[in-house]
Protein backbone atom coordinates (compact mmCIF):
# COMPACT_ATOMS: atom_id res chain seq x y z
CA UNK A 1 0.00 0.00 0.00
CA UNK A 2 1.25 3.29 -1.10
CA UNK A 3 -0.24 6.05 1.31
CA UNK A 4 1.25 9.22 -0.92
CA UNK A 5 -1.72 10.38 -3.77
CA UNK A 6 0.67 11.92 -5.66
CA UNK A 7 2.40 8.79 -6.17
CA UNK A 8 -1.00 7.11 -7.09
CA UNK A 9 -1.78 6.20 -10.83
CA UNK A 10 2.61 6.39 -11.79
CA UNK A 11 4.72 3.84 -12.65
CA UNK A 12 6.19 1.84 -9.64
CA UNK A 13 9.63 3.03 -8.81
CA UNK A 14 12.29 0.61 -9.13
CA UNK A 15 10.74 -1.88 -11.70
CA UNK A 16 10.08 -4.39 -8.89
CA UNK A 17 7.05 -5.11 -10.84
CA UNK A 18 7.35 -4.36 -14.71
CA UNK A 19 11.02 -3.98 -14.95
CA UNK A 20 12.99 -0.32 -15.11
CA UNK A 21 10.55 2.56 -15.84
CA UNK A 22 11.83 4.29 -19.00
CA UNK A 23 11.44 8.22 -18.43
CA UNK A 24 11.21 8.99 -21.80
CA UNK A 25 7.89 8.06 -21.49
CA UNK A 26 7.73 9.93 -18.38
CA UNK A 27 10.25 11.84 -16.91
CA UNK A 28 11.85 11.53 -13.76
CA UNK A 29 11.60 14.79 -12.12
CA UNK A 30 8.53 16.35 -14.15
CA UNK A 31 6.30 18.88 -12.85
CA UNK A 32 4.03 16.97 -9.74
CA UNK A 33 0.67 15.31 -12.43
CA UNK A 34 -2.24 17.36 -12.07
CA UNK A 35 -4.54 15.59 -9.42
CA UNK A 36 -7.79 14.83 -10.48
CA UNK A 37 -10.56 12.43 -8.87
CA UNK A 38 -10.59 9.51 -11.20
CA UNK A 39 -12.18 7.26 -8.81
CA UNK A 40 -13.90 7.69 -5.48
CA UNK A 41 -11.92 6.91 -2.54
CA UNK A 42 -13.88 7.63 0.73
CA UNK A 43 -17.55 7.01 0.08
CA UNK A 44 -21.04 7.15 1.09
CA UNK A 45 -23.46 4.75 0.08
CA UNK A 46 -27.36 5.38 -1.00
CA UNK A 47 -28.95 8.38 0.18
CA UNK A 48 -33.05 7.93 -0.25
CA UNK A 49 -36.03 11.14 -0.45
CA UNK A 50 -39.43 11.37 -0.63
CA UNK A 51 -42.07 14.47 -1.08
CA UNK A 52 -44.87 14.06 1.78
CA UNK A 53 -48.00 16.37 3.05
CA UNK A 54 -45.87 18.90 4.55
CA UNK A 55 -42.65 18.79 2.88
CA UNK A 56 -39.67 16.28 1.55
CA UNK A 57 -37.36 14.32 3.79
CA UNK A 58 -34.48 12.50 2.88
CA UNK A 59 -32.46 9.58 4.92
CA UNK A 60 -28.82 8.40 4.90
CA UNK A 61 -26.44 6.35 6.85
CA UNK A 62 -23.24 7.59 8.31
CA UNK A 63 -20.60 5.35 6.98
CA UNK A 64 -17.98 6.40 5.44
CA UNK A 65 -15.58 3.60 3.75
CA UNK A 66 -12.44 3.01 2.31
CA UNK A 67 -12.85 0.22 -0.56
CA UNK A 68 -15.23 -2.46 1.51
CA UNK A 69 -13.44 -1.05 4.56
CA UNK A 70 -16.06 0.23 7.07
CA UNK A 71 -13.82 3.13 7.89
CA UNK A 72 -15.57 6.03 9.32
CA UNK A 73 -18.66 5.24 10.89
CA UNK A 74 -19.97 8.46 12.35
CA UNK A 75 -19.51 10.75 9.16
CA UNK A 76 -22.99 12.88 8.66
CA UNK A 77 -23.95 12.98 4.69
CA UNK A 78 -26.67 15.30 4.93
CA UNK A 79 -26.00 19.08 5.67
CA UNK A 80 -28.30 22.26 5.54
CA UNK A 81 -27.98 24.64 2.93
CA UNK A 82 -29.57 28.13 4.08
CA UNK A 83 -33.06 28.12 5.79
CA UNK A 84 -34.75 25.81 3.60
CA UNK A 85 -32.86 23.14 1.97
CA UNK A 86 -30.92 20.27 2.87
CA UNK A 87 -27.77 18.71 0.27
CA UNK A 88 -27.86 14.56 1.08
CA UNK A 89 -24.85 13.12 -0.91
CA UNK A 90 -23.40 9.80 -1.68
CA UNK A 91 -19.82 8.97 -3.25
CA UNK A 92 -16.58 10.36 -2.56
CA UNK A 93 -16.42 12.05 0.65
CA UNK A 94 -14.02 15.07 0.46
CA UNK A 95 -15.73 15.96 -2.47
CA UNK A 96 -18.89 16.66 -0.79
CA UNK A 97 -16.92 18.18 2.07
CA UNK A 98 -15.48 20.56 -1.11
CA UNK A 99 -18.88 21.03 -2.39
CA UNK A 100 -20.19 21.89 1.16
CA UNK A 101 -17.32 24.72 1.45
CA UNK A 102 -18.61 26.54 -2.11
CA UNK A 103 -21.96 26.43 -0.90
CA UNK A 104 -21.36 27.88 2.29
CA UNK A 105 -19.68 30.44 0.44
CA UNK A 106 -21.99 31.33 -1.73
CA UNK A 107 -25.03 31.43 0.74
CA UNK A 108 -22.41 34.16 3.19
CA UNK A 109 -22.17 35.87 -0.23
CA UNK A 110 -26.15 35.88 -1.03
CA UNK A 111 -26.74 36.88 2.69
CA UNK A 112 -24.14 39.99 2.71
CA UNK A 113 -26.00 41.23 -0.24
CA UNK A 114 -29.09 42.32 1.66
CA UNK A 115 -31.48 42.81 -1.13
CA UNK A 116 -34.28 40.47 0.29
CA UNK A 117 -33.10 37.48 -1.99
CA UNK A 118 -32.71 33.82 -0.30
CA UNK A 119 -31.38 30.70 -2.43
CA UNK A 120 -34.12 27.95 -1.99
CA UNK A 121 -33.75 24.44 -3.21
CA UNK A 122 -34.55 24.99 -6.47
CA UNK A 123 -31.43 27.64 -6.65
CA UNK A 124 -29.15 24.99 -4.81
CA UNK A 125 -29.75 22.54 -7.46
CA UNK A 126 -29.39 24.69 -10.09
CA UNK A 127 -25.90 26.09 -9.11
CA UNK A 128 -24.65 22.55 -8.02
CA UNK A 129 -26.20 20.95 -11.66
CA UNK A 130 -23.81 24.02 -12.89
CA UNK A 131 -20.89 23.23 -11.03
CA UNK A 132 -21.27 19.46 -11.42
CA UNK A 133 -21.56 19.56 -15.44
CA UNK A 134 -18.80 22.09 -15.54
CA UNK A 135 -16.56 19.97 -13.63
CA UNK A 136 -17.52 16.36 -15.93
CA UNK A 137 -16.50 19.05 -19.08
CA UNK A 138 -13.44 19.52 -17.63
CA UNK A 139 -13.16 15.93 -16.89
CA UNK A 140 -12.21 16.61 -13.67
CA UNK A 141 -15.46 15.68 -12.05
CA UNK A 142 -16.79 15.60 -8.52
CA UNK A 143 -17.80 12.71 -7.44
CA UNK A 144 -20.96 12.11 -6.36
CA UNK A 145 -24.83 11.57 -6.58
CA UNK A 146 -26.41 14.56 -4.73
CA UNK A 147 -30.11 15.31 -3.80
CA UNK A 148 -31.46 18.62 -3.03
CA UNK A 149 -34.63 18.77 -1.25
CA UNK A 150 -36.41 21.62 0.15
CA UNK A 151 -38.71 24.66 -0.35
CA UNK A 152 -38.69 25.07 -3.84
CA UNK A 153 -38.62 28.88 -4.01
CA UNK A 154 -39.87 32.26 -2.36
CA UNK A 155 -43.57 30.99 -3.63
CA UNK A 156 -43.13 27.85 -1.16
CA UNK A 157 -43.76 24.42 -2.75
CA UNK A 158 -41.88 20.80 -2.43
CA UNK A 159 -38.49 20.54 -4.27
CA UNK A 160 -36.71 17.08 -4.22
CA UNK A 161 -33.98 16.89 -7.17
CA UNK A 162 -30.97 15.26 -8.22
CA UNK A 163 -27.57 15.90 -9.50
CA UNK A 164 -24.38 13.59 -10.54
CA UNK A 165 -21.13 13.77 -11.63
CA UNK A 166 -22.24 13.99 -15.37
CA UNK A 167 -24.26 16.62 -14.71
CA UNK A 168 -27.57 14.51 -14.83
CA UNK A 169 -30.54 16.48 -13.33
CA UNK A 170 -33.95 15.76 -12.55
CA UNK A 171 -37.03 15.80 -10.32
CA UNK A 172 -39.55 13.44 -8.93
CA UNK A 173 -41.24 12.62 -5.84
CA UNK A 174 -39.36 9.79 -5.23
CA UNK A 175 -35.20 9.61 -5.74
CA UNK A 176 -32.57 7.07 -4.33
CA UNK A 177 -28.91 7.34 -5.23
CA UNK A 178 -26.51 4.16 -5.65
CA UNK A 179 -27.88 1.01 -4.53
CA UNK A 180 -31.13 2.76 -3.60
CA UNK A 181 -32.07 3.21 -6.82
CA UNK A 182 -32.01 -0.67 -7.50
CA UNK A 183 -33.08 -1.47 -4.06
CA UNK A 184 -35.21 0.93 -2.51
CA UNK A 185 -36.60 3.26 -5.59
CA UNK A 186 -39.64 0.86 -6.10
CA UNK A 187 -40.61 0.52 -2.57
CA UNK A 188 -40.54 3.95 -2.36
CA UNK A 189 -42.58 4.46 -5.78
CA UNK A 190 -44.95 1.67 -4.65
CA UNK A 191 -45.51 3.90 -1.44
CA UNK A 192 -45.50 7.37 -2.61
CA UNK A 193 -46.44 7.78 -6.03
CA UNK A 194 -50.09 9.25 -6.17
CA UNK A 195 -49.70 10.06 -2.29
CA UNK A 196 -47.29 12.93 -2.43
CA UNK A 197 -49.66 15.24 -0.99
CA UNK A 198 -51.79 13.06 1.77
CA UNK A 199 -48.52 11.12 3.67
CA UNK A 200 -48.19 12.34 6.85
CA UNK A 201 -45.09 12.78 8.54
CA UNK A 202 -45.35 9.44 10.55
CA UNK A 203 -45.98 7.81 7.51
CA UNK A 204 -42.73 8.87 5.55
CA UNK A 205 -40.83 8.59 8.46
CA UNK A 206 -41.50 4.38 8.71
CA UNK A 207 -41.47 4.59 4.77
CA UNK A 208 -37.77 5.95 5.11
CA UNK A 209 -36.93 3.61 7.99
CA UNK A 210 -38.20 0.26 6.14
CA UNK A 211 -36.35 1.37 2.63
CA UNK A 212 -32.85 1.89 4.84
CA UNK A 213 -33.45 -1.23 6.79
CA UNK A 214 -33.52 -3.44 3.51
CA UNK A 215 -30.54 -1.31 2.36
CA UNK A 216 -28.55 -2.40 5.71
CA UNK A 217 -29.89 -6.27 4.67
CA UNK A 218 -28.69 -5.79 0.97
CA UNK A 219 -26.13 -3.49 0.44
CA UNK A 220 -22.53 -4.48 2.10
CA UNK A 221 -21.47 -0.71 2.43
CA UNK A 222 -24.39 0.46 4.89
CA UNK A 223 -24.76 0.95 8.02
CA UNK A 224 -27.81 0.86 10.42
CA UNK A 225 -26.81 4.14 11.90
CA UNK A 226 -28.88 6.69 9.56
CA UNK A 227 -29.81 10.08 9.96
CA UNK A 228 -32.84 11.60 8.41
CA UNK A 229 -33.43 15.20 7.62
CA UNK A 230 -37.16 16.70 7.18
CA UNK A 231 -37.73 20.31 5.29
CA UNK A 232 -41.59 21.47 6.35
CA UNK A 233 -42.90 24.87 7.49
CA UNK A 234 -41.14 24.73 10.34
CA UNK A 235 -37.51 24.92 8.90
CA UNK A 236 -34.75 22.12 8.54
CA UNK A 237 -34.75 19.40 10.95
CA UNK A 238 -31.52 16.99 10.83
CA UNK A 239 -32.19 13.95 13.51
CA UNK A 240 -29.13 13.13 15.23
CA UNK A 241 -27.84 9.42 14.50
CA UNK A 242 -30.08 7.47 15.47
CA UNK A 243 -29.82 3.33 15.01
CA UNK A 244 -32.47 1.29 13.13
CA UNK A 245 -33.53 -2.40 14.62
CA UNK A 246 -32.48 -5.36 12.50
CA UNK A 247 -33.21 -9.05 12.79
CA UNK A 248 -30.58 -11.42 11.65
CA UNK A 249 -31.31 -14.91 13.62
CA UNK A 250 -32.90 -16.29 10.09
CA UNK A 251 -29.34 -16.02 8.83
CA UNK A 252 -28.70 -18.96 10.69
CA UNK A 253 -31.01 -21.46 8.73
CA UNK A 254 -29.57 -19.63 5.38
CA UNK A 255 -26.34 -21.88 3.47
CA UNK A 256 -23.32 -20.07 3.57
CA UNK A 257 -24.35 -17.72 6.35
CA UNK A 258 -24.80 -20.15 9.53
CA UNK A 259 -26.71 -23.64 8.65
CA UNK A 260 -24.48 -26.31 7.68
CA UNK A 261 -26.37 -28.20 5.30
CA UNK B 1 -3.74 5.18 -19.58
CA UNK B 2 -0.77 4.48 -16.83
CA UNK B 3 -1.99 1.73 -14.39
CA UNK B 4 -3.33 2.97 -11.17
CA UNK B 5 -4.90 -0.15 -9.78
CA UNK B 6 -2.07 -1.85 -8.91
CA UNK B 7 -0.59 0.56 -6.61
CA UNK B 8 -3.93 1.55 -5.37
CA UNK B 9 -5.41 -0.75 -3.04
CA UNK B 10 -8.83 0.38 -3.20
CA UNK B 11 -10.92 -0.47 -6.03
CA UNK B 12 -13.50 1.33 -7.07
CA UNK B 13 -16.78 -0.49 -6.50
CA UNK B 14 -18.48 0.06 -10.38
CA UNK B 15 -16.94 2.79 -12.78
CA UNK B 16 -12.90 2.44 -13.28
CA UNK B 17 -12.76 5.03 -15.41
CA UNK B 18 -14.66 8.53 -15.84
CA UNK B 19 -16.77 9.06 -19.26
CA UNK B 20 -18.02 12.44 -19.61
CA UNK B 21 -21.36 10.61 -21.33
CA UNK B 22 -24.49 8.89 -20.62
CA UNK B 23 -27.81 8.18 -22.53
CA UNK B 24 -30.61 9.22 -20.76
CA UNK B 25 -32.66 7.77 -23.77
CA UNK B 26 -36.17 9.42 -25.06
CA UNK B 27 -38.36 9.53 -28.26
CA UNK B 28 -39.19 12.81 -30.04
CA UNK B 29 -41.22 13.91 -33.11
CA UNK B 30 -42.04 16.75 -35.38
CA UNK B 31 -44.29 16.94 -38.06
CA UNK B 32 -45.05 19.48 -40.89
CA UNK B 33 -48.18 20.65 -42.07
CA UNK B 34 -49.20 23.26 -44.32
CA UNK B 35 -49.73 26.31 -42.38
CA UNK B 36 -49.21 24.03 -38.72
CA UNK B 37 -45.87 22.13 -37.37
CA UNK B 38 -46.14 19.60 -34.50
CA UNK B 39 -43.50 18.83 -32.06
CA UNK B 40 -43.40 15.66 -29.03
CA UNK B 41 -42.00 13.80 -26.77
CA UNK B 42 -41.69 11.60 -24.55
CA UNK B 43 -40.81 13.08 -20.95
CA UNK B 44 -39.34 9.51 -19.52
CA UNK B 45 -36.04 10.39 -18.44
CA UNK B 46 -33.54 7.33 -18.10
CA UNK B 47 -29.89 5.41 -17.39
CA UNK B 48 -29.36 2.10 -18.16
CA UNK B 49 -32.77 0.21 -16.68
CA UNK B 50 -33.44 2.68 -14.19
CA UNK B 51 -36.26 5.20 -14.58
CA UNK B 52 -35.22 8.41 -13.06
CA UNK B 53 -38.13 9.94 -13.37
CA UNK B 54 -41.36 9.76 -14.70
CA UNK B 55 -41.80 14.40 -15.86
CA UNK B 56 -38.60 15.79 -17.30
CA UNK B 57 -39.64 17.83 -20.31
CA UNK B 58 -37.11 17.55 -23.32
CA UNK B 59 -39.27 19.42 -26.03
CA UNK B 60 -38.72 23.26 -25.24
CA UNK B 61 -40.58 25.71 -26.75
CA UNK B 62 -37.94 28.92 -27.60
CA UNK B 63 -38.61 32.53 -27.00
CA UNK B 64 -38.64 33.11 -31.08
CA UNK B 65 -41.53 30.85 -31.67
CA UNK B 66 -39.82 27.76 -32.69
CA UNK B 67 -40.00 24.29 -30.36
CA UNK B 68 -37.06 22.34 -30.32
CA UNK B 69 -37.07 18.32 -28.77
CA UNK B 70 -33.85 17.01 -28.08
CA UNK B 71 -32.63 13.39 -27.11
CA UNK B 72 -29.45 11.47 -26.09
CA UNK B 73 -27.81 13.35 -22.90
CA UNK B 74 -29.94 15.49 -20.49
CA UNK B 75 -27.31 17.30 -18.88
CA UNK B 76 -25.93 18.03 -22.58
CA UNK B 77 -29.70 19.40 -23.81
CA UNK B 78 -29.84 21.33 -21.38
CA UNK B 79 -26.76 23.30 -21.69
CA UNK B 80 -27.62 23.26 -25.21
CA UNK B 81 -30.64 25.07 -24.70
CA UNK B 82 -29.69 27.78 -21.92
CA UNK B 83 -26.54 28.55 -25.56
CA UNK B 84 -29.71 29.04 -27.70
CA UNK B 85 -31.93 31.25 -25.81
CA UNK B 86 -28.78 33.01 -24.66
CA UNK B 87 -28.45 33.17 -28.34
CA UNK B 88 -32.33 34.26 -29.45
CA UNK B 89 -31.59 37.08 -26.47
CA UNK B 90 -28.95 38.96 -28.31
CA UNK B 91 -30.35 38.05 -31.34
CA UNK B 92 -33.41 39.99 -30.27
CA UNK B 93 -31.31 43.06 -28.82
CA UNK B 94 -29.50 44.02 -32.00
CA UNK B 95 -31.92 43.31 -34.43
CA UNK B 96 -35.39 44.34 -32.98
CA UNK B 97 -36.70 41.45 -34.27
CA UNK B 98 -37.02 37.68 -33.53
CA UNK B 99 -34.56 35.18 -34.83
CA UNK B 100 -36.39 33.44 -38.10
CA UNK B 101 -36.74 29.67 -38.06
CA UNK B 102 -34.53 28.95 -40.68
CA UNK B 103 -32.19 31.21 -39.44
CA UNK B 104 -31.92 29.60 -36.04
CA UNK B 105 -31.59 26.01 -37.68
CA UNK B 106 -28.03 26.95 -39.36
CA UNK B 107 -26.91 28.82 -35.97
CA UNK B 108 -28.27 25.36 -33.96
CA UNK B 109 -25.87 23.49 -36.90
CA UNK B 110 -22.89 25.84 -35.99
CA UNK B 111 -23.45 25.44 -32.26
CA UNK B 112 -22.74 21.76 -32.72
CA UNK B 113 -20.04 22.02 -34.98
CA UNK B 114 -18.06 24.17 -32.65
CA UNK B 115 -18.26 21.14 -30.35
CA UNK B 116 -17.05 18.94 -32.79
CA UNK B 117 -14.25 17.35 -31.16
CA UNK B 118 -16.12 17.11 -27.62
CA UNK B 119 -19.94 16.93 -29.01
CA UNK B 120 -23.49 17.60 -27.48
CA UNK B 121 -24.58 14.24 -26.93
CA UNK B 122 -28.00 15.02 -28.38
CA UNK B 123 -30.08 14.46 -31.25
CA UNK B 124 -31.79 17.52 -32.33
CA UNK B 125 -34.82 18.24 -33.57
CA UNK B 126 -36.53 21.53 -34.41
CA UNK B 127 -40.16 22.55 -35.31
CA UNK B 128 -41.83 26.02 -36.77
CA UNK B 129 -42.94 27.97 -39.17
CA UNK B 130 -40.84 29.13 -42.04
CA UNK B 131 -40.78 32.63 -43.09
CA UNK B 132 -44.16 31.93 -45.81
CA UNK B 133 -45.97 30.12 -42.70
CA UNK B 134 -45.44 26.62 -44.18
CA UNK B 135 -44.71 23.95 -41.09
CA UNK B 136 -40.79 23.25 -41.16
CA UNK B 137 -39.02 20.78 -39.12
CA UNK B 138 -35.13 20.51 -38.96
CA UNK B 139 -33.39 17.37 -38.21
CA UNK B 140 -29.55 16.85 -36.60
CA UNK B 141 -26.75 15.09 -35.72
CA UNK B 142 -24.67 15.72 -32.69
CA UNK B 143 -21.99 16.82 -34.54
CA UNK B 144 -24.36 19.37 -36.91
CA UNK B 145 -25.52 17.52 -39.83
CA UNK B 146 -28.69 18.85 -40.68
CA UNK B 147 -31.15 18.67 -42.86
CA UNK B 148 -35.13 19.88 -43.44
CA UNK B 149 -38.12 17.73 -43.74
CA UNK B 150 -41.42 17.44 -43.74
CA UNK B 151 -41.51 14.90 -40.70
CA UNK B 152 -38.86 13.11 -38.25
CA UNK B 153 -38.48 11.32 -35.59
CA UNK B 154 -35.32 10.56 -33.66
CA UNK B 155 -34.30 8.84 -30.37
CA UNK B 156 -34.79 5.71 -28.82
CA UNK B 157 -37.88 4.46 -30.46
CA UNK B 158 -37.24 6.57 -33.83
CA UNK B 159 -36.14 3.49 -36.10
CA UNK B 160 -39.52 2.35 -34.37
CA UNK B 161 -42.08 4.75 -35.68
CA UNK B 162 -40.07 6.73 -38.59
CA UNK B 163 -41.52 3.89 -41.08
CA UNK B 164 -45.10 4.48 -39.66
CA UNK B 165 -44.31 8.20 -40.57
CA UNK B 166 -43.40 7.24 -44.06
CA UNK B 167 -46.50 5.63 -44.50
CA UNK B 168 -48.95 7.34 -42.74
CA UNK B 169 -47.62 11.13 -43.18
CA UNK B 170 -45.70 10.75 -46.23
CA UNK B 171 -48.26 8.09 -48.04
CA UNK B 172 -45.23 6.14 -49.15
CA UNK B 173 -46.46 2.82 -50.84
CA UNK B 174 -50.03 4.54 -50.82
CA UNK B 175 -49.50 7.14 -52.67
CA UNK B 176 -52.71 7.37 -54.47
CA UNK B 177 -54.44 8.29 -50.80
CA UNK B 178 -52.18 11.62 -50.54
CA UNK B 179 -53.50 14.10 -48.80
CA UNK B 180 -52.65 17.32 -46.82
CA UNK B 181 -53.42 16.40 -43.15
CA UNK B 182 -55.18 18.70 -40.07
CA UNK B 183 -53.60 19.12 -36.88
CA UNK B 184 -56.36 16.59 -35.20
CA UNK B 185 -55.37 13.73 -37.75
CA UNK B 186 -51.54 14.56 -36.94
CA UNK B 187 -51.95 14.73 -33.50
CA UNK B 188 -54.10 11.47 -33.54
CA UNK B 189 -50.94 9.85 -35.35
CA UNK B 190 -48.84 11.08 -32.95
CA UNK B 191 -50.19 9.66 -30.33
CA UNK B 192 -50.93 6.11 -31.99
CA UNK B 193 -47.13 6.66 -32.81
CA UNK B 194 -46.03 6.82 -29.45
CA UNK B 195 -48.47 4.92 -27.36
CA UNK B 196 -46.84 1.81 -29.72
CA UNK B 197 -43.20 2.71 -29.47
CA UNK B 198 -43.97 3.06 -25.84
CA UNK B 199 -45.11 -1.09 -25.82
CA UNK B 200 -41.65 -2.02 -27.55
CA UNK B 201 -39.63 0.53 -26.62
CA UNK B 202 -38.18 0.74 -22.57
CA UNK B 203 -37.01 4.29 -22.90
CA UNK B 204 -39.89 5.61 -24.32
CA UNK B 205 -43.15 6.07 -21.93
CA UNK B 206 -44.81 8.04 -18.97
CA UNK B 207 -46.25 11.18 -20.81
CA UNK B 208 -46.23 12.85 -24.07
CA UNK B 209 -46.00 16.36 -24.31
CA UNK B 210 -47.23 18.07 -27.80
CA UNK B 211 -46.89 21.40 -29.05
CA UNK B 212 -48.61 22.49 -31.88
CA UNK B 213 -47.31 25.84 -33.55
CA UNK B 214 -49.88 27.45 -35.96
CA UNK B 215 -49.30 31.18 -36.71
CA UNK B 216 -51.43 31.91 -33.80
CA UNK B 217 -49.23 31.04 -31.48
CA UNK B 218 -48.01 27.70 -30.00
CA UNK B 219 -50.55 25.39 -27.96
CA UNK B 220 -49.33 22.54 -25.61
CA UNK B 221 -51.06 19.26 -24.88
CA UNK B 222 -49.93 16.74 -22.08
CA UNK B 223 -51.29 12.98 -23.18
CA UNK B 224 -50.81 9.53 -20.50
CA UNK B 225 -48.80 7.25 -21.95
CA UNK B 226 -48.03 3.17 -20.17
CA UNK B 227 -45.46 4.00 -16.76
CA UNK B 228 -44.26 0.18 -16.58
Amino acid sequence: MDYFPGNWGNPRTGGETYGPVSHKAMPANHATPTTRTQQPIVTGTSVLGIKYKDGVMLAADTLASYGSLARFRDVERLIKAGDSTVVGASGDISDFQHISHMLEKILIKEYNTEDGHKLYARHIHEYLSRVMYNRRSNFNPLWNSLIVAGVRDRDGGKFLGFVDLQGTTYEASTVATGYGSYIAQPLLRKAVEGREDTLTEEEAIKILDDCMRVLYYRDARSLNKIQRATVNASGVTITEPYELESEWAFAEGIRGYGATE
Amino acid sequence: MLSHATSCPVQAPVEHRFSPYTDNGGTTLAIAGDDFCVIAGDTRQSEGYNINTRYAPKVFQLSNGAVLATGGMYADAVTLMKRLEQRLEWYRHQHEKEMSCGALAQMLSTILYHKRFFPYYVWNTLGGLDEEGHGAVYSYDPVGNYEKHKWNCSGSAGHLIQPFLDNQIGFKHQLANATSLTIPQVLKITKDAFTSATERDIYTGDYLELFVVTKEGITKEKFELKKD
